[in-house]
């Protein structure tokens, strides 16, 4: 039941149509593959660890088989190939091709079959290790349990991944249930994963496989202190988003931001990159149980929130599509939307009202991920304070699913330990005083709030319209996202894109895809 | 004191204002009362609170009173203060260098533009290094603009590109040489351990190494930049937070008639 009155059959109009445009860009992303996808694979292999000059193995294997023009092959024939002609694991056959001992390409090729053949326990391995990372969640949340929604997620941004842990376990005592910890600026532009533990970032730390296991076991340590279990988030995106998947789902992360369009936008990173990069992500995400976390609160950083509200939606509905033809149910969609109207604005609360139960109407099961105000918090940590306090009030009315902290100190510095402390104790203080207020109140038929949902919502369905005419290429190349523009063919990291051999192979992802399938035939 | 209780301290100070000697005001001239808050590293508790005071006595306040603690974690606890503040400055003494043009709407910047420059000036923006934060360089460029003052792509009479976020020093050059700007707009955000000092200077040097830097106007901004700091590094000017597209533009306007027609 709407209680704003909204049309059911609008919603499943704005839902066809992109599904439409969702499907035409699956057509393109399942013919292509990229250098990232590619080490994702190998990581995926059980490929870890860097060569005597720090470059990641999965980087050193991708690139011989790029210079060898062989990208489009993808690397899994390769090494499939060498295991069979040396006997080595695909971790030796790295250190050898790390040294310059053999050469990927140069080796005879031994027929598809038995390539495939030697593939599939590295395969079975990989499934067991993520299924069990899996379970081990599962158990912890029935056994130790969580916090109730929306969940408080908060950020750490040492860049010291050490100090990072201190922050977190203050924060899970305090009452955090979501733990992200920033990547250090300029990460998102990497063509590779950092190794080991780190402790110099600038604005973040960065994301590598080490600093995962180490948070993971700081929150596991401190959840079980304090009898919840503390979910840990990261970024998958930028150059590497699968790699990152990958490695989020081998270390039991819980929540990931992916999002379909966000690297294109404010990376300018090339469209055909991210989108191929994204399916890939988003089957691993789907398949390790891992919340996925959309962008769509950054186009209201640049655009402006009263009058692209309908952006987010339609964005909100493509990223949906999207996640489910990779398999990602809904119950793992933190579609994204924000609280960034201007505050000076006469009724801007009821447009954020309007704006946050419309999106939970519209997506019942997903665990909606909702920003706080940033882009007009000013330094005035006391007003601050209570823009904050107005968009906590927004989230438990709404029953958002995981709601940012938003900190007083927003637009002077990363949090510091009290910042956290002050936002948590403003969140709890109205999800508990105001707990069940989205039971109490109805929306007046007529009034401001239905009809500016009722706005939003034809708005979102006349762009989605735009949209499905032109392609999502055509779209994003005009502009019709945060008022970007991007070129087809421009930004970085097209040369890493690769259209699909007739050798290719990629045992993992069918797996992961198949095991999905069966899990929603079960609930079914 | 605080929480609506009469002050029984005694107001025996001066009460006339001397601005070679300024104090905090709470609510009496020259009652030098602040308030701040800070964590120590050290379980809460009576010592704690001491440790607050004598720190804050460090600080040069007298009568320093925590008002509320609390812990944030263990070993760390958190203090709301106050205190009297026993240090003063001379407010007269005080020179804070400025951008010293005068600042005009869009519409007088055009005007003075159209009669003056008789072209379009070309500006060239971004957020520079690996800043990823459009948020500066958007309010001043946007046609929108920000907090109801448009950017520069709304005035008629500049031609504003903008770059986005992320652009390397080298590519900001090489566009701005393409586009044959007038002034470059280098927006920095991100201020953790100076990398945006770091990422300014090395602007300013790679326009010097090629005998750009006397050609263009160049200005940066962001919430931790103020003018003063911009100076240092090479810059015509810097502009802070509660600065708009209004600021910029009158400053790149008025500096390039300066230059052009001396």
């Amino acid at each position: 039941m709407s209680k704003l009155g909204l049309d059911i059959e609008k919603i499943a109009r704005a839902r066809r149509l992109a599904r439409t445009i969702a499907d035409d860009v699956q057509a393109f992303v399942e013919r292509y593959t990229t250098v990232a996808v590619e080490r994702t694979l190998c990581r995926l292999a059980g490929i870890d660890g860097v060569d005597e000059c720090g470059v990641p193995l999965p980087n050193v294997l991708v690139d011989e088989i790029r210079r060898e023009g062989m990208l489009r092959e993808g690397i899994l024939f390769f090494l499939g190939n060498a295991m069979i002609a040396t006997g080595l694991s695909p971790r030796e056959i790295a250190g050898r091709v790390a040294r310059g001992e053999i050469s990927l390409a140069r080796l005879p090729a031994r027929p598809a079959g038995a390539i495939a053949a030697v593939l599939r326990p590295l395969v079975d391995d990989c499934i067991a290790l993520v299924r069990g990372r899996r379970e081990r969640r599962e158990r912890y949340l029935a056994t130790i349990g969580e916090g109730p929604r929306p969940y408080l997620y908060v950020i750490v941004a040492t860049g010291n991944i050490h100090e990072d842990v201190v922050q977190a376990r203050a924060a899970a005592r305090q009452g955090a249930d979501i733990i992200a910890v920033i990547r250090t600026t300029g990460q998102s532009l990497l063509d590779y994963v950092p190794h080991g533990a780190t402790t110099e970032g600038f604005g973040g730390t960065f994301a590598t496989q080490e600093n995962f296991r180490i948070m993971r076991a700081a929150l596991d340590e401190v959840g079980e202190e304090i009898g919840r279990y503390i979910r840990l988030c990261n970024y998958c995106s930028g150059l590497c988003m699968p790699e990152i998947a990958a490695m989020g789902a081998l270390e039991g992360l819980d929540v990931m931001l992916n999002d379909a369009l966000y690297g294109i936008l404010f990376r300018d990173i090339n469209m055909q990159r991210t989108l191929v990069d994204q399916y890939t992500s988003r089957v691993i995400n789907a398949f390790a149980g891992v919340i996925i976390n959309t962008g769509e609160d950054n186009y209201l950083t640049t655009a402006d929130a009263v009058e692209q509200a309908h952006t987010v939606l339609a964005s909100d509905l493509i990223n949906e599509q999207l996640a489910l033809l990779a398999g990602l149910p809904e119950e793992q969609m933190g579609l994204g939307h924000a609280f960034e109207i201007d505050p000076e604005r006469e009724n801007g609360f009821l447009l954020e009202l309007a704006q946050a139960q419309m999106t939970r109407e519209i997506f019942p099961r997903a665990p909606l991920k909702y920003m706080p105000p940033t882009k007009f918090m000013t330094g005035n940590i006391f007003r601050g304070h209570v823009q904050d306090a107005l968009f906590n009030l927004v989230g438990v009315w709404t029953s958002q699913g995981i709601q940012l902290l938003g900190m007083p100190t927003e637009a002077i510095h990363t949090p510091f330990m009290s910042d956290r402390y002050l936002s948590i104790e403003n969140a709890r203080y109205i999800f508990t005083n105001l707990k069940d207020i989205g039971d109490e109140i109805e929306y007046k038929p007529g009034g401001i709030i239905r009809r500016r949902a009722a706005a939003v919502l034809d708005d979102a369905i006349a762009l989605l319209e735009d949209i499905e005419r032109e392609g999502l290429f055509a779209a994003l190349e005009k502009g019709l996202f945060a008022d970007v523009k991007r070129p087809r063919n421009g930004g970085k990291g097209l040369d890493g894109v690769a259209e699909k051999g007739e050798r290719y192979l990629d045992p993992f992802i069918p797996r992961m895809r198949e095991y999905l399938s069966n899990l929603e035939k079960q609930t079914i | 004191m605080s929480g609506g209780l009469y002050s029984t301290e005694k107001n025996d100070f001066d009460r006339t204002l001397d601005l070679k000697k300024i104090k905090p005001y709470g609510d009496t001239m020259n009652d030098g009362k602040t308030q701040l808050s800070f964590t120590l590293p050290v379980p809460p508790g009576e010592e704690a609170i001491e440790a607050a005071k004598q720190l804050m006595r460090e600080m040069g306040f007298d009568h320093p009173q925590v008002v509320y603690s609390k812990e944030l974690t263990s070993g760390f606890t958190f203090f709301n203060c106050y205190g009297t503040c026993t240090r003063a400055v001379d407010f007269t003494a005080i020179r804070v260098p400025k951008v010293t043009s005068t600042r005009w709407e869009m519409r007088e910047t055009d005007a003075f533009v159209r009669e003056r420059i008789g072209r379009p000036v070309v500006v060239v923006g971004a957020s520079t290094g690996t800043d990823a934060h459009t948020v500066g360089i958007d309010a001043i460029m946007n046609m929108k603009g920000f907090a109801g003052h448009h950017g520069l792509e709304r005035y008629e009479m500049f031609e504003a590109y903008n770059l986005g976020s992320q652009v390397p020093n080298e590519e900001f050059i090489a566009r701005a040489i393409d586009l044959r700007a007038d002034a470059l707009l280098v927006s920095q955000t991100v201020t953790q351990k100076d990398v945006h000092v770091k990422n300014l200077t090395e602007l300013v040097e790679m326009l010097e190494a090629e005998g750009l830097r006397s050609r263009v106007i160049l200005v940066c901004g962001g919430p931790r930049l103020s003018h003063e700091l911009a100076k240092e590094l090479g810059y015509d000017a810097g502009f802070g937070m509660n600065t708009y597209a209004d600021d910029v533009a009158s400053f790149v306007a008025q500096e390039l008639d300066r230059r052009i027609n001396k």
